[in-house]
């Protein structure tokens, strides 16, 4: 019977569909877990309080719960733990404990067997920081100039009125310092760039140098104020701090301009946590980094992204298409397109960190190089575009992805029913404006797709860009307000790049984890939007040219 | 054209006047669109051409020889001074400098021999100068050993100023431990063969008497912590019995080894490492009977000696270390210059090349680690008398019994890379055996770098091997089961499912793999590997029973959906594995099974390891193999798999004997292209390994790959350079590497789509 039944040959049929319902559940699987990791971070966790007895010491535990493990007993004896009552296991938890500058670490292991007792007092907060990651306890008091304004029950409240007012006022700061003051560091720079220019043509007078004087001398002025208006934000912002009790009893001030956010999650209903995640992630997706990247938000990455893989889309596409039309309406069938075919299909399947030791070598070190020499002999020795940076990472990725958008297009401009061609020429049109009139626009989603996957790719392409052109902290954006707005010798920041970076370079992994999640969830999310959309148009394109042809 | 051509003059013909010239417009512009699309399509082969000729580009110097060229000749400076013991030569090869034999220094021009200046040294005048040696090479000292026992010790030096933009050297003598000659033998015997070593903070002093024992002084600088006044703190020792006929002695820059050789070929390696106490470790007769050694110098780094013998080779001696941990001189190669006695050998001093010239001024230029022989010129008719080597090794002073310099200047920038250094096992200095070994830079110049492709390209094939074993069986499987036996309604599903599959960025995956899969693995090990049996036969016994199930449930599900019913069987499978991970552990391996392989087999356990990238890299290549393998299945003619179930083949006999052997080239460039994919994929090789470059085949182990490589040193390393060229040789190999497996892929693809064509 069962001989007979392994001879039809189904169970092998069976099992091949196993592999299918594996792979299925394996992307599935993965995306879960991506998001649940991803989403999980921003949402405003209970803060626990443990009476917490080991070894005879009485002491007192605050943070966030993060995962408990169970370890059986010999193990847990092995590896030098002692179990009281005979247990079975060893139950612990991961506590995020936060006071990093009192403890020196965030995170702690407990074991529940010395826990006293647990419970989730309201009046527990969180204080997210810009220096030493979170803080964990009580808020005692507010203090304005030193001297309290707000005790006991009314603290949380009086914090929260003077944290929106210090945050507006540090925004403004920022806004100070990195906009008008860098304007004065890029004017001054260009200063001086234009007396080295001026000085190696030989033009360089006394005319010359009291112009540039009289410019400087703006600068400064400007710069005075500036530094006037800013040593009184300063003043206002340092007004106020808050006086703080960790878990140990230790009571410490936290200056409010080091203040992000104060939270009482245990008294939050889920009305208001939801708020908070919102408020969060959006805070997440639009701040800067913090700490080394390891906190605050991941907006330089995502416009770094964006910026690079606009360049190349730009870029890509005329190239992409060109050579498509190519293939397609142009080269008769023989062994010149039977060897672009085959390069096509090698610059798909060459490894991308090839292309990207090409840039760096080719686009980098040959044509930067010769554009440095001939069009900014007065920055030198400092490179100019001889370095990694924006545009050449665009070159890099636009060679990178030509093939996604060669094959695609080729294949919407094959879907073209010969017909609208030969009606075209026959009503007299050059082949040309066959091409352009008629041919190109039907292509035109065709050629959408392909740009579409191409964008998908590159956006999540990191190896080659880690030698053309991305850094984990870019001081400034590719664009901003100085003349001429977009600098494409910059260097930037990007999503994958962030992720490799966070996760696998930073001093303080542990911490980082759940941002490096989010970011992954940010991108995942991003890249498959794409992909499906492209889907989308594909498959609408064939469904209509099956009708043209029907 | 033609038709285009006609019709636009029926149009003249119509509407004459201002038009013409809008035709030709018109024709021009249909011209140009032409040139320009032509122009286009032909790029994309010239892109892949431009990218494999850049790479050769940037590799090809790497295997260049070397040239020399001859600059000029000329007298000896100051001639009549005395004859020349050592000549040196400054970093810039404008300054060189003469030692005499009776202790005058000069120092002359480079380029025509012209006397800067002439230094003598005061040595006492009932004393005369017996022996000579240098320091180490960079630091310029040189030592006079006198026959009543003294040593002079001077350094020669160089300023280099900028007076109106041009660059002065000038060059004077320093005396780093004293102006006054040092009392080496306290006994005054004459000092036959010397050598010295000056440090910062400690110099050491090694001579032979004439009566054939061996004295060492080792001076210490001490600082007063009262005044600025320095003092030394002097050991002194003697080496009974070294030998009764030494003529040549070697200490190590680290102060810690001395070599003694005599000219009959007998190595001594004396460990000073506790300066009172010399202890003689090994002996080692270095060359056959009949042969003597004529010339000893260190390798840059000095961890071993060069020995230039008198049938004209030089062999490279370095100590190892035996399974007793005892030290001993081993010679790991040697280099054939000539059939006549090696008179001069000068090490290059940044690197591990050497210049050694013969008897007939024959002189060679090599290689040690690359074994290569770069450049081989007669310079003169004389024998030679100098030989100085310049710091950055781009020129050379022969200095010929004529009383003639020679001044040559050399092109040799990559001597480190040969076909054998890099593909071959290398013996390193300092190994004991000779191995494959990358380890690229450090920061100092005595070191050697081991640039052997061989454990990155093991590396490379180990990773995707491990992937494709997940990957294959995964992917063929998916794909036959897609394209063959899947409903329509749910392959639309499906498909644009791996699609996305496919476009998952690989550092996500790498990022999981690392962080979230590695320990993972670590602690559930057992059930990872029960997992391969136990969610197939769950499978199995799944599809027996299903059989046998109640119709009303089996109709539920249409034909072709069965993927989706096991769904819940595999996640149940998988379960039940995890499940009894624990007790197969504690039954079988003693409740760890790292710690069992560990005990029982030696088998090492790496947390990120070939098992994880596997895995990962695997779940990469799913999609690649699958889209691929898929579509060839699915293209296969209807009729053909009609005619086979109509002979009365059940599906699976036509799937196996008629399908699979139609579409079994598009399968092999599936995985033709999947395997390409693996080898050239970085991200994930880079996070889920730990990057170390061992050649393991263990499963447990990690690698580093030829990608993963790149990614990791090539920001830091400087432009041109050798190992920037090696970074480009490997990017070259995974380039000709992808090349080969996706050409071969496309063609057999071309193939198949005719051949289905003409079916």
């Amino acid at each position: 019977m069962i001989k007979e039944w392994f001879k039809s040959g189904s169970p092998w049929v069976w099992l091949n569909a196993a592999a299918v319902s594996t792979s299925l559940i394996l992307v599935v699987g993965l995306l879960l877990l991506i998001a649940a990791r991803g989403l999980g971070h921003f949402w405003p966790a209970d803060i626990v309080e443990y009476q917490y007895l080991e070894n005879g010491q009485e002491t007192v535990v605050i943070g966030e719960e993060l995962e408990e493990s169970l370890l059986p007993a010999q193990q847990a004896k092995e590896n030098g733990y002692q179990l009281l009552n005979n247990a079975e296991f060893l139950e612990q938890r991961l506590l995020k404990v936060g006071n990093r500058d009192l403890t020196g670490m965030d995170f702690r292991w407990v074991q529940t067997q010395y826990i006293q007792q647990q419970q989730y007092p309201e009046e527990l907060v969180m204080i997210e920081r810009r220096e030493w990651g979170n803080f964990y306890g009580r808020l005692l008091a507010v203090k304005e100039n030193g001297k309290i304004v707000g005790q006991g029950e009314q603290a949380f409240q009086a914090a929260q009125d003077r944290l929106e007012q210090a945050l507006d006022l540090f925004e403004e700061i920022e806004q100070l310092q990195k906009s008008e003051v860098g304007a004065i560091n890029y004017g001054l720079e260009r200063l001086r760039l234009k007396q080295r220019s001026l000085e190696l043509k030989d033009q360089w007078n006394a005319q010359s140098e009291q112009d540039f004087a009289l410019q400087r001398a703006e600068y400064d002025k400007q710069y005075q104020t500036l530094q006037q208006q800013l040593a009184d934000l300063y003043q206002k912002i340092r007004r106020d701090s808050l006086v703080v009790k960790a878990a140990n009893g230790q009571q410490m001030d936290i200056a409010l301009e080091k203040v992000v956010r104060i939270l009482q999650p245990n008294a939050m209903s889920g009305v208001e946590k939801t708020l908070e995640y919102g408020a969060t992630f959006i805070e997440f997706v639009t701040a800067e980094p913090r700490e080394a990247n390891t906190e605050g938000g991941i907006f330089p990455a995502i416009f770094g992204t964006i910026m690079m893989v606009m360049l190349m889309a730009v870029i890509v596409t005329p190239f992409g298409v060109i050579a498509a039309v190519y293939l397609r309406e142009y080269a008769s069938q023989g062994i010149v397109t039977r060897m672009i075919r085959i390069a096509v299909n090698n610059l798909a399947g060459v490894p991308s960190i090839v292309y990207g030791v090409f840039g760096l070598g080719f686009f980098v070190y040959i044509l930067g190089g010769n554009i440095d020499q001939l069009f900014y002999p007065e920055a030198a020795p400092a490179p100019v575009f001889g370095t990694p940076g924006l545009m050449w990472a665009s070159l890099t990725l636009a060679l990178l992805t030509l093939p996604v958008v060669i094959v695609s297009t080729e294949e919407g401009l094959a879907r073209i029913p010969k017909s609208i061609r030969e009606g075209s020429l026959a009503l007299g049109a050059t082949k040309a404006e066959t091409l352009w009139r008629t041919v190109l626009p039907m292509a035109s989603p065709a050629m959408m797709t392909g740009l579409i996957l191409a964008v998908a790719r590159a956006a999540g392409e990191v190896a080659p860009l880690m030698l053309v052109g991305v850094v984990k902290l870019a001081p400034t954006l590719p664009l901003d307000g100085n003349f001429p707005f977009l600098h494409l010798d910059r260097k930037f920041m990007h999503l994958g790049f962030h992720i490799y970076d966070v996760g696998f370079q930073s001093p303080n992994v542990e911490a980082a984890r759940p941002l490096v999640y989010a970011t992954s969830l940010l991108l995942v999310m991003v890249i498959i939007g794409l992909n499906m959309f492209a889907i989308k148009i594909r498959n609408h394109l064939r469904e209509k040219y099956r009708a043209l042809e029907g | 054209m033609s038709e285009v051509k006609s019709s636009s003059e029926e149009e003249q013909f119509h509407l004459p006047a201002a038009d013409s010239f809008f035709q030709r417009w018109r024709l021009i512009k249909d011209q140009w669109v032409r040139y320009g699309v032509v122009a286009g399509g032909l790029g994309v082969i010239g892109a892949v051409v431009l990218i494999f000729f850049y790479l050769l580009y940037v590799v090809l110097p790497l295997f260049y020889a070397a040239e020399s060229a001859f600059v000029d000749h000329y007298e000896v400076p100051g001639k009549n001074l005395g004859e020349t013991a050592f000549l040196a030569m400054e970093e810039q090869n404008e300054v060189a400098v003469r030692f005499t034999k009776n202790g005058q220094v000069i120092f002359f021009k480079v380029q025509d021999g012209e006397v800067l200046k002439t230094e003598t040294l005061a040595a006492p005048e009932q004393a005369e100068i017996i022996s000579y040696a240098q320091g180490s090479l960079n630091k310029g000292v040189i030592a006079f050993g006198l026959s009543n026992g003294q040593v002079l010790v001077t350094k020669h030096d160089y300023k280099i100023s900028y007076p109106n933009d041009v660059r002065v050297i000038t060059p004077h003598l320093e005396y780093p431990l004293g102006e006054q000659p040092l009392t080496l033998d306290p006994q005054g015997r004459s000092l036959q063969a010397l050598a010295i070593r000056v440090d910062e903070d400690q110099s050491t002093l090694a001579a032979k008497t004439a009566d054939g024992q061996v004295v060492m002084s080792s001076f210490i600088r001490e600082e007063s912590l009262f005044d600025d006044e320095e003092g030394f703190e002097r050991t002194d020792a003697v080496l009974e019995a070294a030998g009764d006929e030494i003529d040549f002695i070697l200490l190590d820059k680290d102060q810690r080894n001395l070599y003694l050789a005599d000219a009959a070929g007998t190595l001594t390696f004396v460990d000073v490492g506790d300066k009172g106490r010399p202890v003689i470790k090994h002996k080692q007769q270095a060359l056959p009977l009949n042969e003597t050694i004529t010339s000893l110098e260190f390798l840059n780094g000095e961890l071993s000696l060069l020995v230039g013998s008198s049938s004209g080779t030089v062999s490279q001696w370095t100590l190892v270390r035996d399974e007793q941990n005892r030290s001993g001189l081993q010679m790991i190669r040697s280099f054939k210059v000539s059939d006549s006695a090696i008179a001069k050998i000068s090490a290059e001093q940044r690197r591990k090349g050497f210049v050694a010239i013969d008897d007939k001024n024959l002189l060679g230029i090599y290689h040690s680690t690359a074994e290569r022989e770069l450049i081989k010129e007669k310079i003169a008719d004389h024998a030679p008398v100098a030989l100085a080597l310049s710091p950055r090794a781009n020129a050379f002073l022969v200095e010929a019994a004529d009383h003639k310099i020679h001044f040559w200047e050399v092109d040799n920038e990559h001597p480190e890379v040969s076909m054998s250094s890099i593909w071959k096992e290398v013996w390193y200095e300092s190994y004991p055996k000779p191995d494959y070994i990358w380890q690229s830079s450090s920061a100092s110049n005595d070191f050697e770098p081991k640039m052997s492709l061989t454990p990155l390209v093991f590396g490379t094939l180990k990773a995707a091997f491990y992937a494709m074993l997940v990957a294959i069986p995964l992917a063929l499987m998916g794909a036959i089961y897609t394209a063959y036996f899947m409903a329509p309604s749910m392959r639309q599903l499906v498909k644009p499912t791996i699609e996305i599959m496919e476009a998952l960025p690989t550092v996500i995956l790498g990022f999981l793999a690392g962080l979230w899969l590695a320990p993972f693995v670590e602690e559930n090990l057992v059930g990872i590997f029960s997992l391969l049996m136990i969610v197939p036969l769950a499978v199995i016994v799944f599809a027996y029973f299903w059989q046998y199930a109640p119709k009303q449930i089996r109709h539920k599900i249409p034909e072709g959906w069965d993927a989706a019913v096991l769904v819940p069987v595999i996640i149940l499978g998988a379960c039940l594995a995890f499940a009894l991970s624990g007790g197969i552990e504690a039954v079988f391996f003693n409740g760890d099974m790292r710690v069992w392989m560990q005990n029982e087999f030696g088998i090492g356990y790496d947390q990120r390891n070939s098992l994880v990238v596997g895995l990962a890299m695997g779940f990469a290549v799913i999609p690649t193999i699958f889209s691929i393998a898929e579509d060839a299945i699915f293209s296969v003619p209807k009729h053909l798999t009609t005619g086979s179930l109509a002979l009365g083949a059940t599906p699976w006999q036509t799937m196996v004997k008629v399908v699979l052997l139609t579409a079994s080239p598009g399968i092999f460039s599936a995985v033709m292209i999947g395997f390409g994919r693996a080898v050239g994929e970085t991200m994930i090789v880079l996070m889920a390994t730990g990057n170390t470059p061992v050649m393991d085949l263990s499963i447990f182990q990690g690698m580093r790959t030829l990608s993963a490589n790149i990614a990791v040193e090539m920001p830091e390393s400087e432009v041109d350079s050798t190992h920037y060229r090696v970074l480009f040789l490997a990017a070259l190999v995974l380039f000709m590497f992808t090349f080969v497996f996706n050409t071969l892929a496309e063609l057999v693809r071309q193939n198949l789509r005719q051949k289905y064509s003409s079916l």
